[in-house]
C-alpha cells in the first residue's frame, strides 16, 4: 500500500514529528508513516550564508525516496535558501514526491519575539499544507486566505487560513482521486498475482 | 492559471537556474531555462518568451548583456530582468542603457521576484488587451474590405450606401491604388444586385480591337481566329455590374460604341446583325482627370456626362494618412496568416515612416511594402529598418519637378486647394499649414475662387 512518508533532517523534536503526520493524514487522507530521521544536511550548507540550499536538499531526498511513498515530506529546523532569494519557507518539487518544510523562521524567538509554540504550530501546518499541495501540482493562489497563496512574510502566513479555496481543493480532489484509483489498480494487480 | 505567459531563465549555475525555475512554476507561469547566452538565444529564436531573466556574468560564453542585445534583435519587445550578484551602480546603469527592463540583485527578497513578474505581466496583458481592441476597432472601421476612418471616406461609404440600389453609372475617380475597383465592388455587393455578376474590364489592358471584342462579344467568324461565337463582358454582366477601369484610356471608336450601350442599353457583337439588349449598371473608373480630358477634347463630352452621373472622388493616401496605422496592422493580420510568419506588431518608429512616406501609388503601394517588409523581416515586430527601401524612393521621389509655363497665381492657387482639400476643408489647420492667417486664407480662396 502506498504511503505518505515524513522524515525529520537534523533536530526536530518526535512530538512535532508526530503532530505532522496526523496533520497530512487528516488533510490528504493517505496512511502515514514515519521514516528515517537524516543527520543535518552539511553537505547543503552555505558557508558565507549559513543557510542550507534548499533545491540541494531535495536533490538529495529525492534519491532515497521511498518507492512505494505516494509523498515524502521533511521537516527540518535548518534556515533553507535558493540562491535567488534571501531565504524560503519551504520547497516543493512541482507535481513531484518530494517537499521540504523549515520550521527555522516559524518560532517566533527567530524574529526577537517571546515564544509561541501554539502559532508555531498553526504555522507549521499552513506551509507543510502549502509544500504538500505544490506536490499535487497546485500553483500559487491569489486569494490571500487560501492555503496556497504565495507567503514571502510571516504576517502572510498567519493570515491564511487552514483550507484550501474552492478551486484549489477541486484541482486538489482530481488529483487525489486519480492517486486512489492509480492504488485500486496497484492492489488489483497485486491480488492477481 | 497564468501559465498563457512563458518565461525563460538563463543561468549557467545549475542550482540558480533550477531554483529560480522551480520558483516560478510554482507561481504558476510556464518557465524555460537555459544554461548559457548562446543556449538562450537559440530558444528566443523558437518561442517568444514574456519575461527572460538573465544571469549577468556567465563565464565561458557570451555575458548577460550580449545575450540580451541578441534576443532583442528578434524580440524588440522583450521584458529582459538582469540578475546580478554584484550590486555595483555601474553594472545595474548599463543592463538598463542597454535595454533591460529592470535588474535584481541576488540574493533578493523573496517578494521582489513576484512583484516583479507581475507587474510586467500586468503591462503584457495590458499591451495584448490593446492589440485585440484594435482590432476591433479595424473591424469597426471597415467597409466592404476598405478599412478607413477618414470622414471624407465615410461620406463615400454613406454615398455607397445610398446608391447601391440604384441604377445610375457610376464614375469613380482616384490616383492608382485608391481601391476604385475594391469601392466598384462594394456598390455592387451592398445594392439589390449582390447576387448577379460583377465582372471587371480593365481597358488600358487591351488594344483597341481587343477590348471591343471583350465588351461585346463576337460572332464566329467575324475576325482571323474567332472561331466560334463568343459572349461579350456586357452580356456577361447581364442583371449585374459592370466595371470598367481606366475608363479615360478608350478610343473615340469605343467611346461611341460605349456611349449607345449607354443609351440605349443595347449592342451588337463584333461582325453581328442581331441587337443585343441588357441589364447592366455601369461602374466606370479612371486616375485622370476626365474633365480636362474632355476641355482637351480626347474623351467626349456626352459619354462624360453619361459616365458621371454619380461621382465618386477617392482621396489619395498622403491626404486621409489617419488610416495609414490601421491600414498596416489590417495587413499584417492578413499577411501573417498567408506568409506563415507570425509578426505581431510595428514600433511607433516603423509607423511614423510609414506615415511621413508620401505614398504616389497609394493604399497598393502600403500593401506591397508590408508585404516586403514582412517577407525579410527577421524579427515578430516590423522596425523602421525594416522599411529601409521607402526611405531611398521616397526621398527621390520627394522632389518637385516644376512644370514649364506655370504662373505663380497658378502655384498659389494649386496649393491652396490642395491644402483644404487635405485638411478635410478646415481653414483654420489649413492656414496653420500654409503659414498664413485665416483672414489671407479666406481672401485667397475668394480671389482664386477655390471650392472648400
Amino acid at each position: 500500500m502506498r504511503k505518505v512518508y515524513v522524515s525529520p533532517v537534523g533536530a526536530v523534536g518526535g512530538e512535532m514529528m508526530t503532530m505532522i503526520a496526523r496533520h497530512v493524514s487528516e488533510l490528504f487522507g493517505f496512511e502515514v508513516e514515519r521514516y528515517t530521521s537524516f543527520p543535518e544536511p552539511d553537505y547543503a550548507l552555505d558557508g558565507r550564508r549559513m543557510q542550507y540550499s534548499s533545491t540541494l536538499i531535495l536533490q538529495n531526498l529525492a534519491q532515497v525516496c521511498p518507492p512505494d511513498a505516494v509523498r515524502f515530506l521533511v521537516v527540518t529546523g535548518a534556515d533553507l535558501f535558493i540562491p535567488m532569494v534571501t531565504f524560503v519557507y519551504g520547497q516543493a518539487q512541482l507535481s513531484g514526491r518530494v517537499a521540504i518544510v523549515s520550521l527555522a523562521r516559524m518560532a517566533q524567538e527567530f524574529y526577537g519575539l517571546r515564544a509561541n509554540k501554539e502559532l508555531m504550530i498553526r504555522r507549521m501546518r499552513k506551509e507543510v499544507a502549502h509544500e504538500l499541495g505544490h506536490t499535487f501540482g497546485l500553483v500559487h493562489c491569489r486569494d490571500r486566505s487560501c492555503l496556497m497563496s504565495l507567503s514571502t512574510e510571516i504576517p502572510q502566513i498567519d493570515v491564511k487560513s487552514d483550507d484550501f479555496c474552492r478551486s484549489c481543493w477541486t484541482v486538489l480532489e482530481e488529483e487525489l482521486m486519480k492517486l486512489r484509483k492509480e492504488r485500486k489498480k496497484n492492489k488489483v494487480v497485486e491480488l492477481r498475482r | 492559471m497564468k501559465t498563457q505567459w512563458e518565461i525563460l531563465v538563463v543561468d549557467d549555475e545549475e542550482v540558480m537556474r533550477e531554483s529560480l525555475v522551480a520558483w516560478l512554476r510554482e507561481d504558476g507561469y510556464g518557465v524555460d531555462s537555459a544554461a548559457s547566452g548562446n543556449a538562450a538565444i537559440e530558444k528566443a529564436k523558437e518561442k517568444d518568451y514574456a519575461i527572460y531573466f538573465i544571469d549577468l556574468k556567465m563565464p565561458g560564453g557570451i555575458d548577460g548583456i550580449e545575450t540580451m542585445m541578441e534576443i532583442r534583435k528578434f524580440h524588440p519587445d522583450a521584458s529582459i530582468i538582469i540578475i546580478t550578484a554584484y550590486a555595483t551602480v555601474d553594472t545595474a546603469i548599463s543592463a538598463m542603457k542597454e535595454g533591460a527592463q529592470e535588474y535584481i540583485v541576488k540574493p533578493c527578497n523573496p517578494k521582489e521576484i513576484s512583484i516583479l513578474v507581475e507587474r510586467i505581466i500586468k503591462v503584457k496583458n495590458l499591451q495584448r488587451e490593446n492589440m485585440i481592441l484594435r482590432k476591433k476597432l479595424t473591424r469597426q472601421y471597415s467597409f466592404h474590405d476598405i478599412i478607413s476612418k477618414n470622414p471624407r471616406m465615410h461620406h463615400i461609404f454613406e454615398l455607397v450606401q445610398e446608391i447601391s440600389s440604384l441604377k445610375s453609372t457610376v464614375l469613380i475617380q482616384g490616383e492608382s491604388g485608391t481601391g476604385k475597383e475594391l469601392l466598384a465592388r462594394a456598390i455592387h455587393y451592398s445594392g439589390d444586385r449582390a447576387s448577379k455578376p460583377f465582372i471587371g474590364v480593365s481597358c488600358a489592358a487591351l488594344a483597341e480591337t481587343l477590348l471591343e471584342s471583350e465588351l461585346f462579344g463576337h460572332e464566329k467568324g467575324a475576325f482571323t481566329g474567332a472561331v466560334a461565337q463568343k459572349k461579350g463582358k456586357f452580356e456577361l454582366a447581364d442583371g449585374g455590374t459592370i466595371f470598367l477601369d481606366e475608363i479615360g484610356d478608350i478610343s473615340p471608336k469605343l467611346q461611341m460604341d460605349l456611349l449607345r450601350v449607354l443609351q440605349e442599353r443595347s449592342f451588337y457583337r463584333v461582325g453581328g446583325t442581331e441587337e443585343l439588349t441588357v441589364d447592366v449598371r455601369v461602374i466606370a473608373a479612371t486616375h485622370r482627370d476626365l474633365s480636362e480630358a474632355v476641355a482637351a477634347g480626347t474623351f467626349r463630352d456626352d459619354l462624360y456626362y453619361r459616365l458621371n452621373v454619380i461621382n465618386i472622388q477617392i482621396p489619395p493616401l498622403r491626404e486621409r494618412r489617419e488610416d495609414i496605422p490601421i491600414l498596416v496592422r489590417s495587413f499584417m493580420e492578413r499577411l501573417s496568416h498567408e506568409l506563415g510568419k507570425e509578426i505581431e506588431d510595428i514600433t511607433e518608429c516603423g509607423l511614423k515612416l510609414l506615415m511621413d512616406y508620401n505614398w504616389p501609388g497609394n493604399v497598393r503601394e502600403l500593401e506591397n511594402a508590408v508585404e516586403r517588409a514582412m517577407v525579410t523581416c527577421k524579427n515578430a515586430v516590423l522596425t523602421d529598418e525594416d522599411f529601409g527601401f521607402l526611405e531611398q524612393n521616397g526621398s527621390k521621389k520627394q522632389s518637385w519637378n516644376v512644370p514649364d509655363n506655370l504662373p505663380l497665381t497658378d502655384v498659389e492657387k494649386q496649393v491652396i486647394a490642395a491644402t483644404i482639400r487635405r485638411t478635410g476643408g478646415n481653414i483654420k489647420e489649413a492656414a496653420s499649414v500654409l503659414g498664413i492667417d485665416r483672414s489671407t486664407l479666406y481672401e485667397k480662396i475668394k480671389r482664386y475662387e477655390i471650392q472648400r
